[in-house]
C-alpha cells in the first residue's frame, strides 16, 4: 500500500515535471522582446494540396529553426516569428482572397505562398496594388519581374536550358532528334519555345511536340507520334504535370519507349517527391534537372535532408521546391535584419545582394528579385534518387528570356529606377 | 497495312477505355435516367480497392505466392465495393429524386465532393472497413428468412446485423491498418498501382508494339460488355429491368418489384463503375480525381450513343477512340504526306492531344444538331414522353 502510494506520488511528480518542462518549450516567447506574424498561403486541400503541403511543412520547419537560433533581430529587439497559415485550396481566386485577408486583416509583413504560375498570376495584382510582399518558392517559366515578387525558384536559364545542352551534346542520345511533350498550360508551352529556340541554335531538330490538357491521362496518340517521329530512338523533354507523369511513364514502357531501346527523357517536373510515387522502376535511365538534388553530397544538404526527417517523419523526402521555400525564409530574415525594419520598401532595398549558403550551395539574391543558383542534372537511379552527372556553376538568373523571340534583349533590375521591370539590354 | 491495324489496335484501346468506364453509366443514365456525375468518384473507388488489393497481396503472406493475379481478384472486389456504395447512394440520397433530374445531378455532384474529400482525410484501412460494414449490414436480411424480420423482433434482428456488420468493420480496419502500414494514416497523395510482372511490356507482332495492359483493359471491357448484354437479355432480372425502363407504372401493376429493380440496376451501374476503376488505375496513378477526368467523357459517349442503346455506347466509345487516334496522332498525314498544302496544315494544326480534343467535342456537337437522340435513339414508347 505504501509502496504503491509512493509510486504514484512520484509518477505524479514526474509528470508534473514532465509538464512544466512542456510548457517551457513551448513558450518561450519569454526570451524574445516581441512576436512578428508571417503569413504562409499555399494549398492544402484540392488536386495541389499534395505538392503544396511539402512546402508548408518546409517553411514551418525553417521558422522553427530561427526561432530556435533567437529569432528576427531588429533594431536591437529580438522578435519571435510566428505564422498564419492559409489555405488556397488549389483555386485560383482563393489565393488572391487569402492574400488580401493576409495583408488587410492579420497585417503580416511578408507572405510565403504559391506554387502554380496560375495561383501567382492571381496573386500579382493584390500584392501591385497594395504594395506588398510576396515570396515564390516555385521553378517557373519566368518572362515576368515585379518589383512586389521575389522569386526563388528556377527560370528557363536554370534550368531548362543547360539541360537541353546536356542532352544534345553529352548524353547518350547525344545529337539525336527532340520531341516535346508536356500538359497543356503556360509552363510547358513557355519551356518549349525556349527549348525549341535553343535546340535550333545548337543545330538540331525538334521532330515533333505535343500537349497533353490538365487532367486528361490518355497517352495513346503521343505514344504513337513519338514512334512515328522518332522511330530509331531520340531525345524526348518531358514537362508533364504531376500525375500524368505517371500514365505517360507506366505506358511508354509498355510500348517499348526505354533507354535501352535509346529514347531518353529529360524531365523538369520530377523530383525525389515524385520519383516515388511514379516508382523508380519506370524512371530509372531517365533523366532530371534540378537546382538541389537530395542526393548532393554536403553538410549543408545532408543537414537539411536530416532536419526535415527528424521533423516531419523518416519516410519523408527533400526535394527542389522545398530547398527553396526554405531558403526564401532565412533570406527574409536576413535581410529584414539588415534592413532594420519590417517595412516593406527598406527590406526589399536590403535583400537584393543577400547571399545564404543554401543546401545546394551558395546562392544570391540579383537586382530582378531572382537568385543565382547551380544547375544540376542527374540520371534517375533505381534507389529512387539521382546520381548528379553535371554540376554548373552559379548561374545567374533571365527574368526575361533570351531565347524567347518574344522577350529577347530584355532585362530587368529594380534596383535602378530607370531600368524597372522590362528594359532593353 | 501495319499503320491500319496500329491506328485501329489504339483506336480500340482508347475506346475500350473509354466504354469501361461509359457502360455503368450506360445502365444508370441510359436505363434509369439518373444523372450520376458520381459516377466517376464510384470508379475512383474501384481504383482505390485495386490499390489495397495489391498491398494485401504483398503484405499478408499466406497471398503473396498469388500476387500475380491480384488483378483479377480486385476486379471482383471492385465490383463489390463500388456496387455497395452505389446502392447505398440510391438508398440515401437519389431514391428521393427520381423525377427531378436537376435536384439529383446537385445532389450527386455533392456526393462526389465528399467521396473525393473521404479518401483524402480518412485513412484507406477504416474507409475499407466502413465499406465492409456497410456491404454486410445492406445484404445481411437478403439471407435471414422473411419470417425472423416481421415486428418487432425482426427490427432487433436488424438492428444487431448492423451492430454485428459494425463491429465487423471496425475489426477490418484495425487489422487492415496494422497489416498495411501504408494503409493506416490518410493522405492526399496520389498511390500507384504495378501492375504485376506478367502484364507489364508488350508482345511484338507483325512489327507492332501491343502493350499487354492494353490487351487486358480490351479483355476486360469486353468480358463486362458480354455479362451486361448477357444479364439484360437472357435473365430475368434483365428482363424485368428492361420491362422498368419502358414503363415504370404498368410494370409496378404487373407485380414487378420496382424499388428492388432500381436497387439492381443501380448497383450493377455502379459495380462496373468500380471495374473500370481497375481498369483505370492500370494506366496512370490512383488519386482522389482520377474519375473526375473521365465523367465528361462518359457522358458524351453516352449521349452519342443514344440514351438506353447499349449498343450505341459500344459504337460511339470505338468512334470517338479510333477519331482520336486518327485525328490526335497525325495519321492522316502519315499516311498521305503529299496533300495539297492547306489541308494538310489545317489537319497538322489539330494533330496534338488537346487540339484533337476540340476538333472531336466539335464533331459531336455538330452530330448532335442532326441527330439529337443519338446514333440510336430508343424507339418505343418511354413513360417520359
Amino acid at each position: 500500500m505504501k509502496l504503491s502510494k509512493r509510486i504514484f506520488a512520484g509518477l505524479a511528480t514526474a509528470s508534473l515535471a514532465v509538464t512544466v518542462t512542456a510548457c517551457g518549450g513551448s513558450d518561450s516567447a519569454g526570451n524574445f522582446d516581441d512576436t512578428v506574424t508571417v503569413g504562409i498561403l499555399h494549398s492544402l486541400s484540392g488536386t495541389m494540396a499534395i505538392s503544396e503541403s511539402t512546402l508548408v511543412d518546409t517553411e514551418k520547419m525553417a521558422i522553427e529553426e530561427i526561432n530556435a537560433a533567437g529569432g528576427v533581430t531588429v533594431d536591437g529587439k529580438s522578435y519571435k516569428i510566428e505564422y498564419i497559415v492559409e489555405d488556397g485550396a488549389s483555386d485560383w481566386p482563393t489565393f488572391a482572397e487569402k492574400s488580401k485577408k493576409l495583408i488587410d486583416q492579420d497585417g503580416v509583413p511578408v507572405v510565403f505562398g504559391g506554387w502554380t504560375s496560375a495561383s501567382r498570376k492571381a496573386m500579382l495584382p493584390v500584392y501591385e496594388s497594395k504594395d506588398a510582399f510576396l515570396y515564390y518558392p516555385i521553378q517557373y517559366e519566368a518572362q515576368e519581374c515585379s518589383n512586389n515578387i521575389f522569386y526563388t525558384g528556377a527560370t528557363p536559364n536554370q534550368q531548362s536550358e543547360p539541360a537541353t545542352d546536356f542532352m544534345y551534346k553529352r548524353s547518350p542520345a547525344a545529337g539525336g532528334d527532340f520531341f516535346l511533350v508536356g500538359s497543356d498550360y503556360v509552363f510547358p508551352r513557355t519551356s518549349n519555345t525556349i527549348t525549341k529556340a535553343q535546340v535550333k541554335q545548337l543545330g538540331g531538330k525538334v521532330v515533333g511536340e505535343d500537349y497533353l490538357p490538365l487532367g486528361n491521362t490518355e497517352v495513346a496518340p503521343i505514344i504513337s507520334k513519338i514512334k512515328v517521329a522518332l522511330p530509331e530512338g531520340g531525345i524526348i523533354i518531358n514537362t508533364l504535370n504531376g500525375d500524368q507523369n505517371v500514365a505517360f511513364f507506366k505506358q511508354i514502357q509498355d510500348a517499348g519507349i526505354t533507354p535501352s531501346n535509346g529514347y531518353y527523357v529529360m524531365n523538369y517536373s520530377i523530383a525525389e517527391e515524385e520519383i516515388s510515387t511514379i516508382g523508380p522502376e519506370f524512371l530509372e535511365g531517365h533523366y532530371g534537372a534540378w537546382n538541389y538534388m537530395m542526393s548532393i553530397d554536403t553538410p549543408a544538404s545532408k543537414k537539411f535532408a536530416k532536419s526535415f526527417k527528424k521533423r516531419w517523419g523518416n519516410d519523408r523526402v527533400v526535394a527542389d521546391p522545398q530547398e527553396s521555400a526554405y531558403n526564401m525564409v532565412y533570406l527574409w530574415k536576413q535581410a529584414v535584419e539588415d534592413a532594420g525594419t519590417f517595412d516593406d520598401n527598406a527590406v526589399r532595398e536590403a535583400l537584393v545582394g543577400q547571399t545564404f549558403d543554401a543546401p545546394q550551395g551558395p546562392v544570391e539574391v540579383m537586382p530582378n528579385h531572382h537568385l543565382s543558383q547551380t544547375v544540376r542534372i542527374g540520371e534517375i537511379n533505381s534507389e529512387g534518387g539521382f546520381t548528379i552527372l553535371e554540376e554548373t556553376g552559379v548561374v545567374e538568373p533571365q527574368a526575361w528570356n533570351q531565347k524567347h523571340p518574344s522577350s529577347k534583349g530584355y532585362a530587368c533590375d529594380w534596383t535602378d529606377p530607370k531600368k524597372g521591370e522590362k528594359y532593353r539590354l | 497495312m501495319q499503320l491500319i491495324l496500329e491506328s485501329l489496335f489504339n483506336g480500340v484501346a482508347i475506346g475500350s477505355v473509354l466504354l469501361v468506364a461509359a457502360l455503368g453509366l450506360a445502365i444508370v443514365f441510359g436505363l434509369m435516367g439518373v444523372i450520376n456525375l458520381a459516377h466517376g468518384e464510384l470508379m475512383m473507388l474501384g481504383a482505390y480497392s485495386t490499390y489495397i488489393t495489391q498491398l494485401i497481396f504483398k503484405q499478408v503472406s499466406f497471398l503473396k505466392p498469388f500476387y500475380d493475379s491480384y488483378v483479377i481478384v480486385a476486379i471482383g472486389i471492385a465490383f463489390l465495393v463500388s456496387g455497395t456504395v452505389g446502392i447505398l447512394l440510391e438508398r440515401t440520397v437519389i431514391r428521393r429524386l427520381y423525377g427531378s433530374p436537376l435536384e439529383t445531378l446537385l445532389a450527386t455532384w455533392g456526393v462526389s465532393l465528399i467521396l473525393q474529400q473521404f479518401v483524402r482525410s480518412v485513412p484507406l484501412a477504416y474507409g475499407s472497413g466502413l465499406v465492409i460494414a456497410l456491404f454486410f449490414g445492406l445484404f445481411a436480411p437478403l439471407f435471414i428468412s422473411d419470417d425472423l424480420l416481421q415486428g418487432a423482433k425482426g427490427k432487433l434482428i436488424r438492428a444487431s446485423t448492423w451492430g454485428f456488420s459494425a463491429l465487423l468493420g471496425v475489426a477490418t480496419g484495425g487489422i487492415l491498418s496494422s497489416l498495411v502500414s501504408k494503409l493506416s494514416r490518410a493522405s492526399a497523395r496520389n498511390v500507384d498501382v504495378t501492375a504485376p510482372a506478367w502484364m507489364r511490356g508488350g508482345i511484338d507482332f507483325v512489327g507492332i508494339t501491343f502493350p499487354k495492359t492494353r490487351l487486358l483493359i480490351i479483355f476486360i471491357t469486353l468480358i463486362s460488355v458480354l455479362v451486361v448484354i448477357f444479364f439484360l437479355d437472357k435473365t430475368a432480372w434483365g428482363m424485368r429491368i428492361r420491362a422498368v425502363t419502358q414503363n415504370r407504372p404498368m410494370s409496378d401493376c404487373l407485380g414487378i418489384s420496382t424499388e428492388t429493380v432500381d436497387i439492381i440496376t443501380f448497383g450493377i451501374g455502379s459495380g462496373l463503375a468500380g471495374v473500370a476503376g481497375v481498369a483505370v488505375s492500370l494506366l496512370g496513378s490512383v488519386g482522389p480525381n482520377v474519375g473526375g477526368n473521365y465523367i465528361v467523357g462518359c457522358f458524351m459517349v453516352v449521349v452519342l450513343g443514344g440514351v438506353g442503346n447499349l449498343l450505341g455506347t459500344i459504337l460511339a466509345s470505338f468512334s470517338i477512340g479510333i477519331m482520336t487516334d486518327l485525328i490526335g496522332a497525325g495519321r492522316l498525314l502519315t499516311i498521305w504526306p503529299e496533300m495539297p498544302s492547306p489541308l494538310y496544315s489545317t489537319i497538322d494544326f489539330f494533330a496534338t492531344t488537346s487540339m484533337a480534343r476540340v476538333m472531336i467535342f466539335a464533331l459531336i456537337v455538330i452530330f448532335l444538331q442532326f441527330r439529337p437522340t443519338g446514333m440510336f435513339p430508343q424507339k418505343g414508347r418511354m413513360v417520359e414522353s
